[in-house]
This record gives C-alpha cells, structure tokens and sequence, in this order.
C-alpha cells in the first residue's frame, strides 16, 4: 500500500458530470423499442388479472410461477409449494417481481434484493415477469443513478432482456444460464 | 493442463502468428467476425449523444482514480468491510492463488464454479487448483468451451471466437455426449446450459470477477449476458470476488458513465443483460473480495505506461486491431491478448514479452475506440523504446536497423542503396519474390520505379 502511495501520479481533479443530467423524460416508446430489440417482450396492462392471464395464456395453466409480491400471494400459494432455500427455485418456470424503474436508453429494469425473496429467483427462473408503473422510466443511466442514490440495498441488478450469448461463432442464442424470456407489464394509472 | 499455454510460452509473437495464418480461410473468417463487432459498435456509438463527452469522462475519472488509488482503496476496504465483505490483500498472483485455496480449504470444499475473471487467467489460478486437487468448472459458454479443449481464451470478452461451431459441435460429442456431427448454436447452447445448471446446484463455492468497484459504497458490480456470475454465486453459500487494484472507481453515479461505455464499445449492446450490484453477503452466506496487485503498482509508477490501468477491459482495441483480428488471441501468449495486453504484458515480465509491443502497425486505432482514452498505440512506441534500450531486441532486429540507420545516415549510402534496390528488382526479381523474404508472403511486390524522384528532381530542374 505504501508504494501504491509512492507511486501514484500528483493528484487529478474528478471533472462535473452533471452535464449529462438533463431534464428530459424517460420516453416509454425508446425504452420498449430497446427492450424489444435486446429479445424482450412488452405488455401495456392496468391490473393484477391482466398479468396472471397473459402468463397463464403464455405459460401454462400448471406453470410453477413465484413471487414475492403480496398481490398475487393467493395466486402463487395455491399453485406451489412453498420455498425456503434457493436450491428451490430449480424448477421455477416463471418468476413475477416489481422494479424500481426502467431506463429508455438500454431497456434494463432496477430490481433489489427486498423484492427479489431470494437473490437467485431472477436468474434461475425459466421466464422472468417485471412489473413497472408507467411513470417509472427515465431517460439514461445517469437519471437511473440519481434515483439508486441514497436508497439502501445488499444487492440490485439491472437487467436488460433475457440471457444470452454469442459465444458459438457470433450465433446469438437465447436462453443461456438465466431466464429464457423477459416479459415487462407496463402499468397503466388506474 | 493446458496444452496449448505450454506450447505458447515458448514461442513468439511472429511464429505464433505464421501458425495460425497457415490455414488462410480460416484466417480472413476471424478478421471477418471481429471486424463485424467492430462496425456493431460503431453503430451502437453513432447513435448516442455526447459519446466523446462520455469518452472524455471516463478518461478523467479513471486518471483521478490513479492520482489517488490509495486513499480509494482504504475507503473502499473501510466500506466493504462495515457491509460484512471480508476483505483480502495479495501482493502478487502466488499470493491470490493462496487465499482462493486457503478459503476453499477452510469451508472444505474442493470443487468451485467460476465466471469469467481475466485476472485469475492472469494469475494461472485454475492450473494452480488443480495441482491442488481443486476442481474448478468454468461457467461462461465460450470459456467452458476453450477449458474442455485445454485451451486458455483468445479474447477477453469473446473467449472462444477462434473456435468454428463444427469444433465447439466435436469438444461437446467427447466431453458433454451430444451426438456426433451435431454444431448447431442453439442445440450447443442448450446442451451447456443444462450441463452447468447442475454445477450451479451444486457449487458450494462461487469466483467471480469485478467490473467495477465503488470506494464511496464498498460495493461491486459485475456484468455478464448469460447470467452465469449470478447463478454461481447466489447459490453458492460463499462467493469469492477477484478483483485487480485498478477496478476502483471513486463514486456510484460514476456508474453511469462506465456501464453507458462498456458494452457499447464491446460487442454493441446498449448494456450487458445483467448488470448486478453486491453490496452485503446474502443472509447466512460469506463474501469475499480480493484485491490483487501483481504488477499494477509497479506499472503505476512508469509515467509512460500508467495510463493502460485505465482499462475497462472492453476488448474494443483487439476487435479494430488489423494484427489481432489476422494473428489470433494465442499468439500473444498472455491471458491479456491484442493492444492493450501488448501494454500490459511486458510490465509483468519484460524478457517474455518483449515481442509483443512490435505486434502493431501503430496504425492507432486501438487509441480511437479505447472508451477511456488510453492512448495504446502511442504506448507500445515508447515499450518498443524502452525494450531496446534494455537489450531486449532479437538480434535479426538490432542488425536490420544497424544497416538501415547506416544507409539513411549518408546521402551517397542512400542514393547507392536505393540504385541497386530498383537494378535488382529489374534485373533479378528472384533475389526478392523468394520464400527467404519475409515482405513476399502473402504479398505481391510491387513494381519498382526506373528512377527515384531524386533522380527526377535533378534531371526535370535542369530542363527549366
């Protein structure tokens, strides 16, 4: 540590960001576009039941579908059985969340820890299912920060469609480790 | 282990290269490909406002985060720790090495799932657990696919891109039981996903690597597309995060700046699928992160080569580099291939890698694309400097350049040298369209002029 000391170059100042914190709202037609372009899927809905049919529809009427939101609590204890560790996520086919917000510019959603039960829930899910209000999109991920800043979290993530790679030959494939689809339930103001 | 490492390590830049232009086809297929990233980012760059500002920034960040890496690290220590990280020190690879196994050791366990980290390539940490009797599976696609064909990566974002899917379709048949012959992208795909979900279940222990560590908060953040990092360590009951010292950055909304940069410059994406942020271990869980040095002070204190700690390892530079996308990731023979490794290299051992920075044009367009402005090419001129002056020139070079300083010294030396290139040229082109000239490969000579434009200038100023 003391060379690290020694050897650091005089100090350099940090230069103002705040250039880049506009003014500008998050435009919902961007951020869909970006969503669908990166292989996600976007629905405009207005209550719970729209979101548990459209996955029903989707899924399956016998879909192991987990969620830590009490609004679909009845919904999601009568269909499973209850999980205690995450080894028991493994067979999950849909997991349905609530972020934060959503970013314009790249498509992802902000999700924390207090609304995930468990950390790994969006990652092994079969399906990822977000639910976002329809005010909650801001432009870039400057906007995005100003947001995250001073909320208290042990662990968030943005994610910005579904897994992927393209590691066999530039192929993109989707459906890597994590979740086969995202889908994002806009909420409209009721 | 690693079959293809030992033979690297004794050999050059050049004669790695000469390897793998051998097979011509497959030479212009990876010039082809990376150059197709290449024109992906461009687009993807176009098409956001203020890029050089952000560019600009980033740069200005990370020379603030150099001029005060020590009072960032104990900030960041002091942060993680009063999170519940456990934070480690390690002064070199050997160093890393022994904690990863000591932690291992501790819980017991000798088997771990790792994402990708450049550094633990850097730091030969699977060869090491290995002979420790540490299996460690690696869990992103393309480095799963060069681990089961003993290979190290070739790119670091990219790790297999010198594999054709028929090789991927052949390493799979032997090692995962699918069925011969088969090489379609999304079969292979789903084959390795199933394969790892088991590993993931059963991982007791997960590494990981660091993309970004944040002083003021003590948290870190990892970026991955398939969701492998998190899979490994949100089921695993400890999680281990290696980072390099230069990963630091001073503030969250600093963030913004480096994820809008990343994946922009890397492959073209607006960000990667995941971007996840640890803060705290998870209840019940451990967290781990070790902070490396192997080097990087050493390379802080060279005012001509300290900026490549810039680095967000992007692999922009690789992708647009007219040698690396026509010599392959191996031929470098370091865990950190193209430009920016050809910077970093010779820092960790002068003698070995004294190749590497004459593995350019200079033509800088690593320099252009670099996110945070490390002005690459300008560097791998001055190592070339630096490792002749210290003696580390191949003896073909030191002599070709003696004659070529003895012929441009004298205007007679000149004029004669250049007479009897052309006469030669005229009358016996056999003396250069041959295999002993290096120039003639792949290439036609051109046609030499009848006179210099000395020659021309002398005779036509007469004339008027």
């Amino acid at each position: 540590m003391s060379a690290v000391k020694a050897n650091q170059p005089g100090s350099v100042v940090l230069p103002d960001i705040t250039v880049f914190d506009t003014e500008d709202k998050g435009s919902l037609k961007e951020f869909a576009g970006v969503l669908l372009s990166v292989g996600g899927n976007v629905f405009y809905v207005s209550n719970y039941e729209e979101i548990t049919k459209l996955i029903l529809e989707k899924h399956g009427p016998d879909a192991k579908i987990v969620s830590p939101l009490p609004e679909f609590k009845e919904f999601c204890d009568e269909r499973n059985e209850p999980v205690s560790s995450p080894h028991d996520l493994y067979n999950v086919d849909v997991a349905l969340l609530k972020a934060h917000f959503g970013v314009a510019e790249n498509g992802a959603v902000w999700l924390t820890e207090n609304d995930m039960h468990h950390r790994a829930l969006p990652f092994i899910c079969q399906h990822l299912a977000v639910i976002i209000n329809i005010q909650a999109i801001v432009p870039t991920m400057h906007h995005a920060y100003k947001l995250i800043d001073g909320t208290t979290y042990g662990f968030g993530t943005f994610i910005a469609g579904p897994s992927k790679t393209a590691d066999i030959e530039q192929s993109l494939v989707i459906g890597a480790h994590g979740a086969r689809s995202m889908t994002v339930f806009i909420m409209e103001n009721r | 282990m690693r079959d293809k490492m030992a033979e690297q390590s004794t050999k050059d830049h050049s004669t790695l290269a000469n390897e793998f232009n051998r097979d011509e086809d497959r030479v212009n297929w990876h010039d082809e490909t990376l150059w197709w990233i290449r024109q992906k980012r461009d687009k993807t760059v176009n098409q956001v406002p203020g890029w050089e500002r952000l560019r600009e920034a980033a740069s200005q960040i990370k020379n603030n985060v150099l001029s005060n890496l020590h009072n960032y690290l104990l900030q960041f220590e002091k942060n993680a720790i009063a999170n519940g990280i456990e934070v480690h020190w390690a002064a070199d690879a050997a160093e890393h090495n022994r904690i990863v196994h000591q932690l291992l050791n501790k819980a017991g366990e000798a088997r771990m799932v790792k994402s990708k980290s450049m550094l633990t390539e850097e730091c030969g940490l699977n060869e090491y657990l290995a002979e420790h009797g540490i299996e460690v599976i690696d869990s992103d696609l393309g480095e799963r696919i060069v681990q089961l064909a003993k290979e190290p990566p070739s790119h670091i974002v990219l790790p297999c891109i010198h594999k054709k899917k028929e090789e991927i379709g052949e390493i799979f048949h032997q090692h995962l039981g699918t069925p011969a012959g088969v090489s379609d992208p999304q079969f292979l795909t789903e084959t390795a996903r199933q394969h790892l979900r088991e590993i993931f279940l059963t991982r007791k222990v997960a590494l990981t690597g660091v993309n970004f560590a944040i002083a003021e908060t003590g948290e870190f953040v990892v970026c991955t597309n398939e969701g492998n990092a998190d899979m490994g360590a949100h089921l695993a009951d400890i999680h281990i995060a290696s980072m390099g010292i230069e990963k630091l950055i001073p503030e969250k909304k600093h963030l913004a700046i480096f994820l809008r940069l990343l994946t922009r410059s890397a492959t073209g994406q607006p960000i990667t699928t995941y971007s996840s942020h640890f803060k705290t271990p998870e209840t019940g869980k451990q967290l781990h992160v070790i902070l490396v040095d192997n080097g990087r002070t050493v390379q802080l204190s060279r005012e001509d080569f300290r900026n490549s700690l810039k680095c967000i390892r992007c692999g922009a530079c690789m992708n647009t580099c007219p040698v690396y996308r026509r010599s392959g990731g191996h031929s470098y023979h370091t865990a950190v291939a193209g430009p920016i490794g050809s910077i970093l290299a010779p820092n960790l051992d002068m003698k070995k890698y004294a190749d590497l920075p004459f593995a350019s044009t200079l033509c800088g367009s690593c320099s252009n694309v670099c996110p945070v402005k490390i002005d690459i090419h300008e560097q791998l001129y001055k190592w070339r400097q630096v490792l002749v002056k210290d003696g580390h020139a191949s003896a073909g070079k030191k002599a070709g350049m003696h004659i070529m300083a003895k012929a441009l010294s004298s205007p007679i030396s000149y004029r004669l040298a250049g007479k009897s290139g052309r006469w030669v040229m005229q009358h016996a082109p056999f003396a250069i369209t041959n295999k002993l000239n290096p120039w003639y490969k792949q290439r036609d000579m051109p046609n030499p002029p009848v006179w210099s434009f000395g020659e021309w200038y002398a005779k036509n100023r007469k004339k008027n």
